[in-house]
């Protein structure tokens, strides 16, 4: 799987770079000294003065208010608007619960819903037509674990809202990214927009979407498409700017009007990043599936969400695994679709040749409808698998009683491990997390702005700089200071965290074959598996604190540095490495001196991944208890104070953006020094 | 397969508007809410199984505790069978304010307290009261609070300020805020499987009875004059020196279209009570015997036919 948010790298102003010459330390120095004096003189420098905070909080929530209860649009009550769209998009999600788990009854069709052989034998039969064997066997296999381990119908609950959001997503995706590459005004609207969008946490779309639309499944699903469209849009932004010339040439040449150019010669011939797109968007709506339930969606999410509240964590587990897997199979069987090759002797064959998939699943399908029929089981798959009958009877398989073990595994851990782990806690928590949150909180606005600020205007120039004084300008004179350094605090201390875990791990991925045949699935599915179960073990571990809230940022948020340290050392041209053995390098020596250095650029946006990771797990981690800008999201969603809720998801994603501009320059920078951009 | 070519048979004759089932109002369905909370789960089961047997369309939508009242206010959502006075006031309150329906309260009563695990006791014999557990306050502190104690409290938003009171009885205590019920219970497990001394947020009726043993502290019993009389209760400078009330409410709230649209469902859901015990049984049968919610609906139904009937007549 490819990283959620391709990072954007704005070219470095050739202007900041000749800066580098001047005694830069002087400078920074100076911008402290200054700060810390006026903060001595000033309490407004420590906490911006009340009386100049800018009430845009409030002014958000009063207008969302206004939206909801007086707004009219010609006429129209901008409520009823709202509703119109909410009734016009359950007809698609209605009809995908009578396919796959209500059946047709309600519309007076005496038939069930699709029963799970059928889906499973299609999914499957899909995996072989897309991806051969090996893709089939994994497809396979993952339908078996959702029938045996009780969450069939969840996990069809879950597939409704992904069957409607995708293609939902997908088409606006396109629409706009078609748009983007025709009209340079609405690049320049658009494209910030998506910056944005895809640095804001999930958790932060659901109290404006909850504001406007009526509640429930709609809701999640206008959310879900919100967040997982701006990679499709990206992607055909991509692809129809790459589409060679000779191609569009040879369009113009056989006299096609501009129409027929875009939709028979440049979308078909990007059709390799448009799945790319279409995968991504896969991806990001199944990282919806656990937060969109908050909001009323139905399936796994919601199932795993009550599961954690019973503390029943081994059956969290086999949901979660569950997610996890339905992303996996959607994932592989997107990105075969993708790469697969037409079949150029297909006129030769028969028409029975060439849909012997498509006929061997209608086969099925009627022989699974005939099935269900008779036997419950052939419909919807049982709780338990049991052997015969009366006393005689034998349990197969109980996923109950496995997950019950699991709590039990969980809890004896727990008991054993607590007085080795706690007192590392306690000195972690004493002496390294309370100091460094002390010093963010005592750090003076003056201090950071100055120094974040000169870092931009010396890294990105001017422009980069201007960005980053807005951003922070924006959090400052509202009143969300002290949330905001909390929330740096965190993100950096996790974030370097992950870079000592990910990064020595990435590199040994790389060296060895074997680590990485390991490795890289565990980060395909500590990716996709639901963050939420890590917070009730952290707990029990560690207790609430800011300890137990960074144990459960590592997991998701180490995942790209061990990626992009990996894709870095992997992509070193073999000449620079075979000029380090010419050289007579040892192996030590060529990691240090040659592979690390030239791969720095790329472990650094890895970095720039990772510290997004972790901004976006704040407003998970806030289910734990913490008093920053993610708690601020959380909270907003049941106070209603979408004011509050929204900045504060802006203000994460400002933190992030910061962070990208200026990770992004030095590594633009640096790669082009090194002449490998 | 003759019954799906049947099916498509019918579908092409039925295009008309749906069979009616029974002689109900309307086939609009009815929208109950559901919370994460066991016995909420199956007591919507429970009522909503009682509507559908008297041929009503009935479906469930997740929802935050919180969001569910504007939403039913809305007629989004259209009936919630259980409302807490005591995290859910203030936005029950504001909704019924907005037009949500207030249809009454249970006979089952509700407490919400500070609250220790039994073991507790063996260490700390006078805990089951606060100025025996402020005695013993260091036993529950942790690294960040020492010598403080910790008290693990709810959620921020629950509305309900425990480090005031802390203040007020002037208690050798910190209050910490969890971010989510699930938070409480992790907490609960793990200090509860090393029998180690803990004391939390806790509320009645609720599974947590039926999992761990444990009793609430008493504080003073509170008062009106104890939060506008500074001289009232233990402290005589500060006011808020008392505890929560013992008994709360447990309400049940409806959408206001619900009454107009179905009147003899309206009439049931007026007449749906649930008192502690039924309560606690119903829960159990999920928390303990490892039911699905779904299925202990129909066992408590079938154990409880009479107070069902009691709601139908």
């Amino acid at each position: 799987m490819t990283e959620a948010t391709a990072p954007t790298t704005p070219r470095a102003d050739g202007e900041g770079v000749s800066l580098a010459a001047l005694p830069l330390w002087g400078r920074f120095a100076a911008i402290i000294v200054a700060g810390v004096l006026l903060s001595l003189v000033w309490d407004g420098a420590t906490r911006w003065p009340e009386a100049w905070t800018l009430p845009l909080a409030q002014w958000i929530t009063d207008f969302i208010n206004w939206l909801k209860s007086e707004a009219t649009v010609f006429g129209v009550e901008f409520k009823a608007i709202t509703r119109g769209i909410g009734t016009a998009l359950e007809m698609p999600v209605d009809w995908a619960e009578y396919l796959l788990y209500r059946g047709f009854k309600k519309v007076g069709l005496d038939l069930g819903p699709l029963p799970w052989i059928a889906v499973a034998a299609g999914v499957t039969i899909f995996a072989h037509w897309v991806g051969g064997w090996r893709l089939a066997l994994l497809c396979g296999l993952s339908m078996l674990y959702l029938a045996t381990f009780n969450v069939w119908k969840d996990a069809m609950r879950t597939m409704t809202i992904v069957v409607v959001a995708v293609p939902m997503a997908a088409f606006i995706g396109i629409a706009l990214g078609i748009w983007v590459t025709r009209s340079k005004t609405a690049a320049r609207i658009i494209s910030p927009m998506f910056d944005l969008m895809q640095a804001t946490p999930h958790m932060a779309y659901l109290a404006p979407v909850a504001a406007l639309f009526a509640f429930g499944p709609v809701t999640a699903l206008i959310a879900t498409v919100v967040f997982a469209m701006p990679p499709m849009a990206r992607c055909t932004i991509l692809g129809l700017q790459t589409v060679s010339s000779d191609v569009v040439e040879a369009g113009q040449m056989s006299g096609c009007t501009k129409r027929q150019l875009l939709w028979k010669v440049a979308l078909p011939s990007s059709k390799r990043t448009l799945m790319l797109g279409l995968n991504q968007v896969v991806m990001q709506t199944l990282a919806m599936v656990v937060i969109a339930s908050i909001a009323g969606a139905t399936g796994l999410g919601h199932k795993l969400l009550y599961s954690l509240q019973q503390l029943r964590l081994g059956v969290a587990i086999e949901q979660g695994i569950a997610i996890s897997l339905i992303a996996i199979v959607l994932d592989r069987l997107t990105q075969a679709y993708a790469y697969k090759e037409t079949d150029h002797f297909a006129s030769e064959k028969t028409w029975a040749q060439r849909h012997k998939h498509m006929l061997l699943f209608l086969v099925i399908l009627v022989g699974s409808y005939v099935l269900a029929e008779f036997h419950r089981w052939a419909s919807i798959p049982p709780s338990k698998f049991v052997w015969g009958a009366g006393d005689a009877k034998v349990v197969l398989f109980d996923a109950k009683l496995l997950a019950r073990h699991m709590d039990q595994a969980i809890r004896d851990f727990n008991v054993v491990a607590f007085d080795y782990i706690n007192p590392i806690r306690d000195w972690v928590t004493l002496w390294i997390l309370i100091p460094v949150r002390n010093f963010f909180l005592w750090l003076p606005w003056p201090v950071f702005f100055g120094v974040v600020s000169l870092a931009a205007w010396r890294l990105g120039g001017k422009s980069v700089m201007l960005l980053c004084m807005a951003l922070m300008a924006s959090f400052i004179v509202t009143g969300f200071w002290v949330e905001t350094m909390k929330t740096t605090y965190l993100v950096l201390i996790a974030a370097a965290l992950c870079v000592l875990i990910g990064v020595p791990l990435g590199i040994w991925a790389a060296r060895s074959e074997r680590a990485a045949k390991i490795i890289m699935p565990i980060c395909d599915t500590l990716q996709t598996f639901p963050s939420f179960i890590y917070l009730i073990p952290a707990i029990m571990l560690f207790r609430i604190g800011d300890f137990a809230n960074i144990f459960a940022i590592i997991p998701y948020a180490t995942v790209p540095a061990i990626r992009y340290t990996y894709l870095g050392l992997k992509r070193i041209p073999a000449v620079t490495v075979e000029a380090g053995i010419a050289n007579g390098a040892t192996r030590m020596q060529r990691l240090f001196k040659v592979e690390l250095p030239v791969a720095l650029p790329e472990i650094m946006l890895g970095l720039n991944q990772t510290i997004m990771m972790a901004l976006a797990m704040t407003a998970i981690t806030a289910l734990i208890g913490s008093t920053d800008l993610g708690q601020e999201v959380v909270r907003s969603i049941s106070t209603q104070d979408f004011g509050r809720g929204i900045l504060a998801g802006f203000f994460i994603a400002a933190l992030g953006i910061i962070a990208d501009r200026l990770i992004g320059s030095w590594a633009a920078e640096r790669k082009r020094q090194l002449g490998v951009a | 397969m003759k019954n799906l070519l049947k099916g498509v048979a019918v579908a092409a004759l039925m295009l008309a508007p749906g069979a009616a089932m029974a002689e109900v109002e309307s086939d609009e369905p009815i929208i109950i809410v559901q919370n994460n909370w066991t016995s909420q789960l199956v007591l919507s089961y429970v009522v909503g199984k009682v509507l559908e047997d008297m041929g009503y369309t009935v479906e469930y939508a997740p929802s935050d505790s919180q969001l569910q009242f504007q939403a039913m206010a809305d007629n989004d959502m259209d009936f919630q069978v259980e409302a807490w006075e005591g995290s859910m006031k203030s936005a029950f309150e504001k909704a019924v304010e907005n037009g949500m329906v207030d249809v009454g309260t249970h006979s089952a009563e509700t407490r919400e307290e500070w609250w220790i695990p039994n073991y507790v006791l063996e260490t700390c014999p006078e805990a089951t009261n606060w100025e025996g557990l402020n005695a013993c306050a260091e036993q529950f502190s942790t690294a960040e609070t020492k010598p403080n104690g910790r008290f693990v409290g709810p959620p921020a938003d629950w509305g309900k300020n425990y480090a005031d009171r802390v203040k007020s009885l002037e208690m050798d205590f910190e209050a910490i805020n969890v971010g989510q019920a699930a938070t409480l219970w992790a907490e609960l497990q793990s200090a509860y499987d090393r029998k180690e001394p803990i004391v939390l947020f806790n509320w009645t009726p609720n599974f947590i009875e039926s999992k761990f043993e444990g009793t609430f502290v008493d504080f003073p019993k509170p008062e009106p004059a104890c939060f506008d009389d500074a001289s009232w209760g233990p402290n005589p400078n500060a006011t808020g020196d008392c505890g929560a009330p013992h008994s709360g409410w447990l309400k049940k709230a409806a959408s206001p279209r619900f009454e107009e649209e179905w009147p003899g469902a309206y009439a049931v859901i007026e007449k749906v009570d649930f008192s502690n015990a039924q309560i606690a049984a119903a829960a159990l049968m999920v928390d303990v015997d490892g039911m699905e919610p779904e299925e202990a609906a129909e066992a408590w139904m079938e154990k409880n036919a009479d107070v069902v009937a009691s709601w139908t007549e």
